[in-house]
């Protein structure tokens, strides 16, 4: 059975938009696993809800996503993770969440639920077992030694050698899947809009594109402008800021000093168009909270010039400083084969050769009336995920130029209306700085009955495990950053 | 080499000190004399993340870029609580989180203080309401010091900071 005669036969959510949503039995639900694993279907998400879990699927055939929802009357189903390893950290997260047992899951240790929501001591972890002479462990975190969020990682380690680094998670877990639950849709907005704050932007246009989807409302083309004009903002903000960071970790503080007064600029710019260094909350549905003046759009082409101008300089010394390259060329390899199965987004997908980008596969207003290329490496190491950086910082320039330039005029907000009182669900997939980050939801009466967000980092985190492994301790930070994974947007 | 290295910096960066917050003037004006005293006019800073969304982590490392320059204050950020006199505490302080912020303030040696940034910080902003985050750092530790904001500027933060520095009086 493939994902097409599934979709032919089995019944569908019908006001499940834009893509199709097929209600599975726990046979079919087993063969798409199958098919997650032979490599012929990429994993976008798996998530639950009371007695129901879903997942979501990507191909290159049309439709390019779909979604399969399995009830599960005795809160069990069939183990995607048994079968495909992508899935085991969101089946642990949607057992703590909402109790579905993965039926011959390998890893059935809690993930989320550290045992204290409910004041009382907390168990011990089961941290995995490490056989082997001369081995010893150095356990990091939850509190780190930078301005960084919190995680625990557990090294095992020969002399300087990384053999084995096991991540542990779910400390800055807010319980963001119960908050948006019953919330009306402008408060969900803004839990949404503070999931990941370093993606604060494309969290919000994700959700406002779910819930466009859902109630089939269009955006005006200036509102989808501003947008797309946002979210290339903050994605060359987060750039240059791993930019100058990764540089740091490998004690090259000028290039931080730099890249840290480029970022400065492009946030003051920022607050003074749309009246937050962040631009938090100026998404809505329906289109954009705040228009951009005339002087707004002469001052983001002025910024445009100065990065232009600012940028190559720092570009061709980080090329042609040896000991940085030293340290950056060769360092935390990740291969080709591993990105593709785990259908990791963004920089690190692109860097170990995954040609993905949402803004063009899957694609969605601003981006379909813009050109821009996506560039990918193959070689996936420290330096070839910084190099993506810099050349999507360019793209991002590119894209920034031929929207304002060609502004529409014309209202930046559709009015929206008082959404029916029947369930409707929406869906998005946005590309965020890190990698595509997804939303799905139901909607019904002006609030969400639920709503999952899944970041980028959910598919690379478990392949930083993978490329510290045979790297020395001291590359960690380095590895670490070239990541830049979100821990509050996978903790939630 | 040294041209590209130096281009950009060359010209001053560095903004004006901020005026003291008068709001903040009362709060910051409780704390210890004599403490302050022996700790001179420079305070050493541990940031702990107790379930921010990463936002106002954002904005206190802009406090280090050329434009804000925290360092020429005194200030500085450090990477172990023993070395430090501050405890800046970011997020609604999340369950899985309590214990390692309660063990972070106890291994801080005193005299220390507790500034709370950001409205999670404050009271847990829009996850107040969460069976998995406490709400707000008061609600665990004693805290000498709100900065709001969501999250708030680096200029907010440093108004805060040299205001609890200066025992609320204002900049010369």
């Amino acid at each position: 059975m493939t994902l097409d005669t599934i979709l032919a036969n089995a019944p569908r959510i019908e006001t499940h938009q834009p893509w199709p949503c097929a209600v599975v039995d726990p046979v079919a639900w087993q063969q798409m696993a199958g098919s997650l694993a032979a490599g012929e279907l990429t994993l976008l998400s798996l998530w639950g809800e009371a007695g129901r879990i879903h997942m979501a699927v990507l191909r290159d055939d049309t439709p390019k996503v779909a979604v399969l929802s399995l009830d599960c009357p005795d809160n069990c189903y069939p183990s995607v993770g048994r079968l495909h390893a992508p899935a085991l950290r969101l089946e642990r997260a949607a057992r703590d969440l909402f109790g579905l047992e993965p039926v011959a899951s390998p890893d059935v240790r809690p993930w989320f639920d550290h045992g204290r929501w409910a004041n009382e001591p907390a168990p011990a972890y089961g941290f995995l077992p490490v056989e082997g002479e001369n081995l010893h462990q150095i356990p990091v975190g939850p509190v780190h030694a930078g301005i960084i969020e919190p995680g625990h990682f557990r090294f095992t380690c020969d002399g300087e050698t990384v053999v084995r680094l096991e991540q542990r998670l779910g400390y800055v877990h807010k319980g963001i899947d119960a908050l948006l639950a019953g919330a009306a849709v402008p408060r969900a907005l803004r839990i949404a809009g503070r999931t990941s704050g370093d993606s604060t932007v494309a969290y919000g246009f994700a959700f406002c594109r779910a819930i466009e989807a859902a109630l089939g409302i269009a955006v005006p083309p200036r509102g989808a402008a501003l947008r797309g004009v946002m979210a290339e903002l903050e994605r060359i903000a987060n750039h240059l800021g791993d930019f100058g960071a990764v540089c740091n970790d490998a004690a090259f503080s000028i290039m931080l000093a730099h890249c840290g007064v480029l970022r400065e600029q492009v946030l003051r710019c920022a607050a003074a168009c749309f009246g937050h260094r962040l631009m938090m909350d100026r998404i809505v549905p329906g289109g954009v909270a705040v228009d951009l003046s005339p002087d707004g759009t002469a001052a983001l082409l002025g910024l445009l010039a100065a990065l232009r101008a600012r940028l190559p300089p720092l570009v061709t010394l980080y090329d042609e400083t040896a000991s940085l390259q030293d340290r950056t060329v060769g360092t935390g390899i990740v291969r080709p084969a591993l990105v593709r199965r785990f259908g990791a987004g963004g920089y690190v997908g692109r860097a170990s050769g995954r040609d993905f980008d949402a803004r063009r596969d899957l694609a969605y207003a601003p981006y379909d009336i813009v050109r821009f290329e996506v560039p990918t490496r193959q070689d996936g190491d420290v330096n070839a995920r910084v190099w993506i950086r810099i050349l999507e910082i360019e793209q991002s320039l590119s894209i920034l130029e031929q929207l304002l330039k060609a502004l529409p005029q014309g209202p930046t907000r559709e009015p929206v209306e008082e959404a029916a009182s029947e369930p409707r669900e929406g869906m998005a997939v946005v590309e965020a700085f890190r990698g595509d980050v997804l939303v799905w939801l139901r909607v019904a009466a002006g609030r969400i009955e639920r709503c999952h967000l899944r970041d980028a980092s959910w598919f690379q985190w478990p392949l930083l495990e993978a490329a510290i492994e045979g790297n020395i301790v001291a590359d960690f930070p380095l590895c670490n950053k070239s990541f830049n994974c979100s821990y509050s947007g996978h903790d939630l | 080499m040294l041209k590209t290295l130096l281009q950009g910096l060359r010209t001053p960066l560095t903004e004006k000190r901020p005026q003291a917050d008068p709001a903040l003037v009362a709060l910051a004006a409780t704390l210890d004399q004599a403490a302050r005293r022996k700790l001179g006019r420079s305070l050493a800073i541990r940031e702990v993340d107790a379930g921010s969304c990463n936002g106002c982590e954002l904005e206190i490392h802009a406090l280090n870029n050329a434009f804000y320059d925290l360092e020429r204050y005194g200030l500085r950020f450090v990477a172990s609580p023993r070395h430090a006199d501050v405890l800046m505490v970011t997020g609604p302080v999340t369950k899985n989180m309590r214990e390692a912020l309660e063990r972070t303030w106890r291994a801080t040696p005193d005299p220390k203080w507790m500034v709370a940034v950001g409205d999670c910080a404050a009271d847990g902003h829009v996850f107040a309401d969460s069976y998995a985050v406490v709400g707000g750092v008061a609600a665990v530790i004693p805290v000498d010091l709100v900065i709001r904001g969501c999250p708030p500027t680096p200029t907010q933060v440093l108004r805060g900071l040299l205001t609890l520095m200066e025992g609320g009086g204002n900049p010369p």
